[in-house]
């Protein structure tokens, strides 16, 4: 069988201020390649189609099980994770660039960190009162637990946020990532407790305000979590809150 | 009274542990980690996590679970600190619930647990099948919220090159540098905790994530801290192979009834769901009928092994079993099992829901690391402790299945506590050390780093990282004989000559990953060296290490831990006795209950 080959198209950037530039690279095809091993075979040997000497391309990837979130960049034009993008499933020249909504960092790695800062913002945490032995944690019926379960599963890749046209240089919106989080301790017998805070969180500039429905997040999402519903939900929340707050002054 | 300065290298599980329980006692931390802590190794595991609350009536205790720990682990691991572990592992279960993990639930509201290998009883609490990802972002979000309030600074996309060394030997920083602007920077502190995972680097292709390379521990054993029974690898009996990665298929499908077989005629072609049960060879029922599927990881994957490599028995197309889930009901699996099945879909295609999955073994995790003390989690080199799968204490031979969660969780317990004790008893904190220390050891590690960026040279880090995996895995995992154990030493040595030949092709300062991974794969080629000499040495059949040549195990002269040291270059090996004071040593047979 002759030699099968790949095309991948990297659109490079070596610093965030220099100049883009795409290369291409020609990789010999083996089964069950996905976007990984193409940037893998790249390092081994980062010379462009036309011969030219070029450098290793610097990506984020860390567990190549789709579980991490870390390789999220767009393929062919889609936020996906590159670990689970087969090539076989791939319409080529394959097109490789970073995530548009975040700060560049170099080639395909930008910097996340807004995510990170966004779940502090809004309280996403359980608020124990020690990891001392304080016996059994609350009880939960099962289909609490089945409403929970798939919003945890949120691997925070920003899939959602690149998406979004309300996540872009005039706003701050948190996107759905967050709002889904904050659904997810807003209904856990403890957090429960808190769910003003987040709440609170979620009024100001860059809340939940900001969303405008287009319904994209979901489509995206490649834990299928259902974040139009938490969408949903959280406005619900926010809204009687707001109104709880306007009536009695408090939460 | 003077406030200790602690740093935590690594951010996954036992880390995290670490990092609540330093910050809840006042003491601020600087955590350090490669990734975005949330995006640690941890996400991975995926079965769930071991604790005897007996919640099944099924008489279970602690002690039980001591037992097959110890058991499971062919009588290595000293038994003190593995009894302490699972008498402590109820009320961590209790500990994480409060936190928030959406553990599942039986009608009554109350946590379901699950069949592990290793064990007759349901002793392990899940959430799906992703409960390491669970319990991972349970403690993140805890570590956030130390962070919102600023006992926590966090220091992601820095990489540990070294330890600061006193000229006592005593520990009194690190020095690390920064994944985007390739800085080299000395932190100093009092005491550090290690908790930088696994090493399936290694071994090429392994169901570790990219960080997992060993190579924090490999440059504290290079400064001396003992390495701990190094060869003792844990190949996982169900993995779907890969190009990239070889994907985890955790023996919780098992532990819901899942079943492992092959056609009893080789070299059968008919589809699967087209073989009469009867024309089926369900091998591991077979062959161990008390605990069936769900014997040991080192006991599965051998006989996997024999039924492909010895008996010929293998699918057509590739060294692989099945593993089937399929006569499940749909239902049960979308709750308990979704997580795995959806990464069988994805990465292979079929649905496993309908037709078994196609699986073989691969390297998983490591036993052995970095040497710590009984109590303490204190390494050999004073002022830096360790916890998680980077130290050796729990598992000795064979580490059961979703044991791996709990030591986690419960070694970095105990390290963050007695690093704080270690720090206040100390007599003059990090802030007397000489600057003329630190600033040696950053310019050692700059030196290093320097000449890496200049080296001219003609080999690629991946070429020699790619023959480092497939000769470690060829000839130091599943079988084991000295003849090709030798030959992997000399291979080593010739890798480590050409490592010094590498040309990075990339010479910026800027977010060079290149740069990073070739200084992670110095430290590689010395870890291997490690795995490879004591296996060697090791002339005796003991859980997961297996020599055909001598296939029993051997208590009169190896029941001793091995301890590897570093000296002028060279690895030198020494044994320890092994505490067996609670537990007798008994034969080791799962074809009958223990």
């Amino acid at each position: 069988m002759p030699d099968k080959k790949i095309i991948v198209r990297v659109k490079r950037r070596q610093r965030p201020d220099e100049p883009v530039r795409w290369e291409e690279f020609e990789l010999r095809y083996r089964p069950h390649m996905n976007v990984i091993t193409c940037l893998r075979d790249i390092a081994e040997r980062p010379i462009t189609r036309d011969g030219r000497e070029s450098s290793p391309v610097s990506y984020e990837a860390n567990c190549l099980e789709e579980v991490c979130g870390a390789c999220a960049m767009l393929i062919n034009g889609q936020p996906r994770q590159a670990c689970s993008a087969l090539v076989d499933n791939l319409e080529q020249p394959i097109r490789l660039e970073p995530l548009s909504k975040f700060p560049l960092v170099r080639d395909l790695v930008v910097d996340r960190s807004k995510m990170f800062e966004d779940l502090k913002r809004t309280h996403c945490w359980i608020p124990i009162d020690g990891t001392y032995d304080l016996g059994e944690g609350p009880r939960m019926s099962p289909a609490t637990q089945e409403t929970g379960y798939p919003l945890a599963r949120c691997i925070s890749c920003g899939n959602c946020l690149e998406i979004c046209p309300k996540v872009n240089e005039h706003t701050q919106f948190v996107g759905a990532a967050i709002v889904s989080q904050v659904r997810l301790f807003n209904m856990h017998p403890t957090g429960k407790l808190h769910a003003g805070e987040r709440l609170d969180a979620l009024m100001g500039p860059g809340g939940i305000q900001d969303c405008d429905n287009s319904q994209n997040c979901v489509k995206v999402c490649p834990k299928g979590i259902p974040l139009t519903e938490s969408i949903a939900a959280v406005n619900g929340q926010v809204i009687r809150h707001a109104l709880k707050t306007w009536f009695t002054g408090r939460d | 009274m003077r406030q200790p300065k602690i740093i935590i290298v690594g951010g996954g599980l036992a880390g995290l542990m670490a990092t609540i329980r330093v910050a809840e006692l006042g003491v601020p931390v600087d955590l350090f980690s490669i990734v975005p802590v949330k995006r640690s190794h941890s996400v991975c595991a995926q079965g769930g996590i071991n604790a005897a609350k007996n919640l099944k009536g099924e008489g279970d205790s602690p002690w039980i679970h001591f037992d097959d720990t110890v058991y499971g682990g062919d009588f290595l691991a000293n038994q003190g600190l593995v009894k302490n572990m699972c008498e402590a592992a109820p009320a961590i279960i209790d500990l994480l619930d409060r936190m928030g993990v959406m553990f599942n639930r039986t009608p009554e509201g109350l946590l379901d647990f699950r069949r592990f290998g290793g064990t007759l009883h349901h002793r392990t609490a899940f959430a799906g099948a992703t409960t390491g990802q669970q319990l991972l972002y349970a403690l993140d979000e805890q570590v956030r919220r130390h962070e919102s309030i600023d006992r926590v600074n966090k220091f992601e996309g820095w990489t540990f090159l070294s330890a600061v060394l006193d000229d006592a030997g005593i520990a009194r920083g690190i020095c690390a540098m920064n994944l985007r602007t390739m800085d080299v920077r000395t932190f100093p502190a009092d005491a550090v905790i290690f908790c930088t995972g696994g090493i399936g680097a290694i071994f090429g292709r392994s169901t570790n994530s990219v960080v997992c390379t060993g190579s924090a521990q490999s440059a504290l054993f290079q400064q001396g801290a003992w390495y701990a029974n190094g060869e003792f690898i844990q190949v996982h009996p169900t993995a779907i192979p890969g190009e990239d990665k070889c994907r985890l298929m955790s023996e919780s499908a098992r532990g819901e009834g899942g079943r492992v077989w092959v056609p009893k005629q080789p070299g059968d072609t008919r589809h699967a769901k087209d073989i009469p049960q009867n024309e089926r060879f369900y091998f591991l029922e077979e062959w161990y009928p008390k605990y069936g599927n769900l014997v040991p990881r080192d006991v599965a994957t051998r006989a996997i092994h024999k039924v492909v490599f010895e008996l010929k028995m293998g699918l057509p197309g590739g060294p692989a079993v099945y593993l089937d889930v399929s006569h499940i009901p749909r239902e049960v699996l979308n709750r308990k099992l979704e997580g795995i099945l959806e990464i069988y879909e994805k990465f292979v295609g079929p649905d496993p829901r309908e037709e078994p999955m196609k699986v073989f073994p691969a390297m998983h995790y490591t036993m052995g690391g970095l040497w710590v003390d009984n109590e303490q989690q204190a390494t050999s080199i004073p002022g830096v402790f360790a916890a998680g799968e980077c130290e050796y204490q729990y598992h000795g031979a064979n580490r059961l299945g979703a044991n791996s969660l709990v030591s986690c969780i419960y070694g970095g317990m105990i390290a963050g506590p007695s690093a704080v004790r270690y720090a206040r008893n100390l007599e003059k904190g990090c802030e007397s050390t000489s600057a003329e220390v630190f600033e040696r050891e950053r310019a050692r590690q700059q030196d290093i780093t320097d000449g890496l960026l200049h080296q001219q040279g003609t080999e690629n880090p991946i070429t020699i990282w790619r023959e480092l995996g497939e000769v470690m895995t060829e000839n130091c995992t599943v079988i084991r004989y000295n003849a090709n154990i030798k030959k992997t030493v000399g291979k080593l040595a010739e890798l480590s000559e050409r490592y010094k030949k590498i040309n990075l092709q990339d010479r910026t300062q800027w977010s060079n990953q290149t740069l990073n991974f070739t200084r992670e794969l110095g430290n590689m080629l010395v870890l291997a060296q490690v795995i490879a000499l004591g296996a060697l040495e090791r002339n005796e059949t003991r859980g997961a290490h297996y020599k055909p040549e001598f296939p029993e195990r051997d208590d009169a002269n190896w029941l001793k831990t091995t301890l590897a040291r570093y000296n002028l270059g060279k690895i030198c090996l020494e044994y320890q006795p092994v505490d067996t004071s609670l537990i007798p040593p008994r034969e080791r047979k799962y074809t009958a209950a223990s």
